[in-house]
């Protein structure tokens, strides 16, 4: 407990429980198939709830995770059963918001793969080695966002005004409400 | 079949399958890689190019060293492009191919110059790329620059050095060290997050610095963090200082206390959430201090978001083992739960109700868990039945509603842990509660009449043979268990037989009746089937002499005396020779479970529920040393060793610790040396005992130590005698004696000539503790009233004043060197009275119970009356001597 909030991983699954992407940041699964079947007991355990408009939040091996689901995606964030939930949750919430600027609002898995380094990116601004560096979803789309400058690129400036606007929409609504 | 499975079915499930990364193979993809080395890189392609690598190492593709190398040097190419969204790719492949050290240096001028770039993102993650692969002797190197980082007016850049600064202390402190001044000023950044990662790197710099950690907590609790995650931590550091200060003895009003509280008027749950907790853990946290929490947590409880019910109810739950009338209030809201969605908040709200729940809601309470748990997973349906068990036993009026729940559940579809823990809550409440029996036993009947785990059904029917005899009807159950004969694999049958023997011996009337049913089963087709039915019938046709009865009720009821994983480590040490197994050296000494929670499992008959995995005790292996000693041979059997006692402080030139074994006539004293000094071989090494306050003991030889050598542990040691089966105490002190010999460290040889030295060592006592086993018994009051009341003694002692209850059940514990049973060691912290049950065998082979009776008054002075009964009075005489010296 003397030591910073730490998250054990981060995991995008899709709905069948196959990995998109994960993170890994502790040592608890050493292999590849221990992760995989970590994976599966996540996936199964949740599968059957709705985490589509709070986060939700359940104990699986003496581990807290929290998870959200959007369309035939399902983000998850784990950490240590002394963990304080509310911080795993806004680690969650980050990727989950700054997920959806980066896609424009088309999260869904083809969307994701498509644009996978985007993903691996998010991850790579939301934690580094399990310590949380960002949990605002705007800085982390800004920071995750910042593409080529290259003309030729896929995404280019546009990306960054269009995300913009995204986050503005996104505030103007969460205003709104 | 090299064909892939392709779907047949309608092309929308084509579209849904679509990925970029089919049939993505790992050989194309680093031939793909070849375009790094273009001379005019193209970043666009490249860029794909790595995060078809990426992908495929976070699907667990694994690339061989050969294959990481090539591409990590031709990664290294890129840095030429001017791209920045390359250059972040670049960035992230680096730190996944976690170069070894040769390579890293081929990257460090390029990261180093991205490190003083103009462009921020440059900056932070060369920083973080960088400090993930060098080494020390680079991070020197870099160290300016990284202090500059720090302090960086960018927060990314400022956050990135000092979270690279949190995983660098680990590797290279020394360095990391040095920068406090920098990290000092990002506590004082604006920046939530520069704030956070700045006080984490601070608090971790100065961690074994009490006093330094101590000053931080004290000027930030008033009020200079802003950032809730920093609050959060700042909340953990102040708990910790809480925790030491308690430590170092400094009572009265509880400092930083109103820090925490105040917290809790905090605007981020966050915050409220981690003070509310933190105020919960607080040793010995009073209800007053504890009111303003709950009072947050049971408002939480109705948020509508499901983190937070699930951590309010989290948190309850684990106050409610300690503290259970404090979470009364909540009891309302924590009812609403149980339907929540989420079922972990169900099955947390479920197990806390029944904790705190009172006798008159029992009934309430089952009716909403009957509907619950249809529709919830087998581990949480667990987790119910054992706070249902812990229910029963509180209330044991109640019994008859929580049985039918109970053996309505046992009836329902469950995997085999759920049965088995319906099982053994069935059983213990039968153990527990007299009345439950008859019906209880039914319930167990009906159940092995159609239950496909053989271990649940040889358990139940072994446990049928004791109970059953006992009730007012046996004969009803001979039915059930009659069937199994017919119905069963041959494990079961073979436990029926048994069973049916058991009746038969001990209920004369149905004696005939079993014996027809018995020779039925010498025809059985299984072997073990047949020898048990012709051995209980010939027991059976006994001539009925008072002998013989005894031995075949020895045989038939009598318990192993010894610990299962005891006898199971003996049998698989024991070497197939000449001389037979003796089961009297099996040691009888269990290794005490120090938790709380393992004692509840001590609580259940050893006939049902796993062995205890009890680790092998080091018993057998100090027997197995000391009678390898020619010296010590003709001392007889080992009675007992204590743990090692440290007779130095740690990180002295040499460690020495003692184990005592005790004998009946002699005490040896093992003292375990190791040298740490690598420049310097020890000889002779020999204790010189001074026994002056140890009237009793006469020294009568000494092994020394031959030789030794730097860190490989030796062991010296001394003999006494002392009268026979008499529990001498006393006091020694020690002095260890050696010659030196200076070691070449280049070569490893020793000088010749030696100088003689000697070293001072603590001093050892032996207690009466010493001469107790802990031996636990698996139900006390059984064990209790079958010994002989008369010879029970009792008396009545004043403690004088003790911090708690608990504080003086330890010191009783420890000075009587027994074991607690059915975990009647741990205090509810609030108690004002307890009873802790004790068993042991004294030297000599006597057992004795200790029943002893706490009561503590308002001004703490504690009073305890003592109830000892031993199968030898003068023993009962001894342990009240020891109670009265200690």
């Amino acid at each position: 407990m003397e030591l910073p909030p730490k998250v054990k991983n981060i995991l995008l699954l899709d709905s069948e429980g196959k990995r998109i992407a994960a993170k890994y940041y502790s040592g608890d699964w050493p292999t590849n198939t221990a992760k995989e079947a970590f994976e599966k007991a996540v996936f199964s355990k949740t599968q059957k709830t709705n985490a589509r408009t709070e986060v939700e939040v359940t104990a699986l091996e003496n581990n807290i995770i929290v998870y959200k689901f959007v369309q035939d995606l399902h983000f998850f964030v784990t950490g240590g059963e002394e963990e304080n939930e509310l911080v795993l949750a806004s680690v969650l919430q980050g990727l989950f918001d700054a997920v959806n600027l980066l896609l424009r609002g088309n999260v869904d898995k083809r969307e994701a793969l498509d644009n996978l380094d985007l993903i691996f990116l998010c991850f790579d601004e939301i934690i580094d080695g399990g310590i949380v560096l960002e949990t605002d979803a705007n800085v982390i789309a800004e920071k995750a966002g910042i593409n080529s400058i290259d003309p030729n690129a896929p995404l280019s400036e546009q990306t960054i005004s269009q995300a913009l606007a995204t986050a503005r929409e996104h505030l103007t609504r969460s205003l709104m409400k | 079949m090299a064909q892939p499975f392709v779907k047949k079915d309608d092309d929308h499930d084509d579209e849904m399958e679509y990925s970029p990364f089919m049939g993505i193979e790992k050989g194309a993809v680093l031939q793909e890689a070849r375009v790094f080395n273009d001379a005019q890189v193209d970043p666009r392609r490249c860029s794909q190019v790595i995060t078809k690598l990426l992908y495929l190492l976070n699907q667990g593709e694994s690339f061989t060293k050969v294959e990481a190398t090539e591409v990590f040097f031709s990664v290294t190419k890129l840095f030429q492009s001017k791209d920045t969204g390359l250059r972040r790719m670049v960035y992230l492949i680096i730190k996944e191919l976690s170069p070894s050290s040769d390579e890293v240096i081929i990257v460090t001028s390029s990261l180093m110059k991205d490190m003083n770039s103009k462009i921020d993102m440059y900056r932070a993650n060369a920083i973080r790329v960088l400090c993930r692969i060098i080494d020390g002797t680079l991070l020197t190197q870099i160290e300016r620059y990284l202090k500059q980082a720090i302090v960086d007016k960018n927060p990314v850049v400022s956050s990135a050095a000092l979270v690279s600064g949190l995983h660098l202390l680990r590797t290279n402190p020394e360095i990391v060290k040095r920068w406090s001044n920098e990290v000092q000023e990002g506590v004082q950044s604006r920046s939530a997050l520069v704030q956070f990662h700045a006080l984490a790197l601070l608090h971790q710099i100065r961690q074994n610095d009490r006093l330094a950690v101590s000053k931080l907590v004290g000027s930030l609790t008033r009020g200079s963090v802003r950032s809730p995650l920093a609050q959060c931590l700042l909340i953990r550091y102040t708990s910790q200082v809480i925790r030491d200060m308690s430590n170092h003895g400094q009572s009265g009003e509880r400092p930083f206390y109103e820090f925490l509280e105040s917290c809790l008027r905090h605007k981020a749950e966050m915050v409220i959430l981690e003070a509310a907790r933190a105020i919960t853990e607080l040793d010995g946290v009073t209800s007053r201090e504890l009111t303003p929490a709950i009072t947050v947590l049971q408002l939480f409880l109705s948020s509508p978001k499901p983190v937070l019910r699930f951590a309010a109810v989290r948190t309850l739950n684990k106050v409610s083992m300690t503290h259970p009338m404090a979470v009364t209030n909540c009891n309302i809201d924590m009812e609403s739960l149980i339907s929540d969605q989420n079922r972990s908040i169900a099955t947390l709200a479920i197990t806390t109700l029944l904790k705190t729940g009172n006798e008159s809601s029992v009934e309430r309470l089952m009716k909403q868990i009957t509907n619950f748990m249809s529709d919830i997973a087998d581990e949480f349906k667990i987790v119910v039945v054992d706070a249902i068990r812990s229910l029963c036993v509180k209330f044991p009026l109640k019994y008859r509603s929580l049985m039918t729940f109970l053996s309505n559940i046992l009836r329902e579809e469950g995997g085999f842990e759920y049965k088995r823990a319906i099982v053994d809550s069935i059983v213990t409440i039968i153990r527990d509660i007299p009345d439950a029996k008859e019906g209880g036993l039914l319930h167990l009947c009906e159940f092995i009449e159609d239950c496909e785990f053989t271990y649940l059904s040889t358990q139940i029917l072994h446990f049928l043979g004791i109970e059953g005899p006992k009730t007012s009807d046996p004969s009803k159950y001979i039915r059930y268990i009659y069937n199994r004969v017919h119905l069963e694999n041959a494990t079961v049958r073979a436990a029926a037989v048994s069973t049916l023997a058991k009746f038969g011996f001990m209920v004369e009337s149905l004696k005939p009746r079993i014996t027809v049913l018995l020779k039925r089963c010498i025809y059985d087709s299984d072997d073990e089937v047949r020898d048990r039915a012709t051995l209980f019938l010939s027991v059976l046709g006994g001539d009925g002499t008072l002998d013989a009865d005894k031995d075949s009720k020895e045989f038939l009821f009598g318990s192993l005396e010894v610990p299962l994983a005891n006898m199971e480590t003996s049998l698989k040490n024991y070497d197939p020779s000449e001389e037979a197994f003796d089961i009297n050296s099996v040691p009888k000494e269990v290794k005490s479970q120090p938790l709380a929670e393992k004692k509840a499992q001590g609580k259940k008959p050893t006939g049902l529920g796993a062995p205890p995995a009890a680790p092998a005790s080091g018993f057998e292996g100090y027997e197995r040393l000391l009678s390898s000693i020619p010296e010590f041979a003709s001392f007889g059997k080992l009675f007992k060793s204590s743990s090692p006692v440290e007779l130095t402080e740690a990180e002295t030139e040499y460690a020495v610790n003692v184990v005592k074994h005790i004998f009946d006539n002699h005490v040896v004293f093992q003292y375990n040396c190791t040298n740490t000094i690598p420049e310097q071989l020890l000889e002779r090494v020999n204790v010189i005992v001074d026994a002056s306050e140890a009237e009793e003991f006469s020294e009568i030889t000494s092994k020394a130590l031959n030789s030794l050598p730097y860190d490989s542990p030796g062991q010296a040691f001394v003999a006494f005698e002392k009268p026979a089966g008499v529990p001498a105490v006393g006091k020694f002190s020690n002095t260890l004696t050696f010659v030196v010999k200076e070691v070449d460290p280049s070569t490893g040889e020793a000088e010749d000539d030696g100088v003689e030295d000697e070293y001072q060592l603590e001093d050892l006592e032996v207690v009466s503790a010493d001469y107790i086993l802990k031996v636990s018994v698996s139900n006390f009051r059984n064990a209790w009233e079958s010994m002989n009341e008369e010879d029970e003694h009792v008396d009545e002692y004043g403690l004088g004043q003790r911090e708690s209850l608990g504080e003086a059940i330890k010191a009783v514990i420890d000075l009587l060197g027994m074991q607690p049973c059915e975990g009647t060691e741990t205090v509810p912290s609030n108690a004002r009275s307890h009873t802790c049950l004790l068993s042991g065998v004294y030297i000599g082979n006597v057992k004795v119970l200790v029943r002893a009776q706490f009561g503590m008054d308002s001004s703490k002075e504690i009073a305890m009356k003592l109830a000892v009964r031993a199968e030898d009075v003068s023993v009962a005489e001894a342990i009240h001597e020891i109670v009265a010296n200690g």
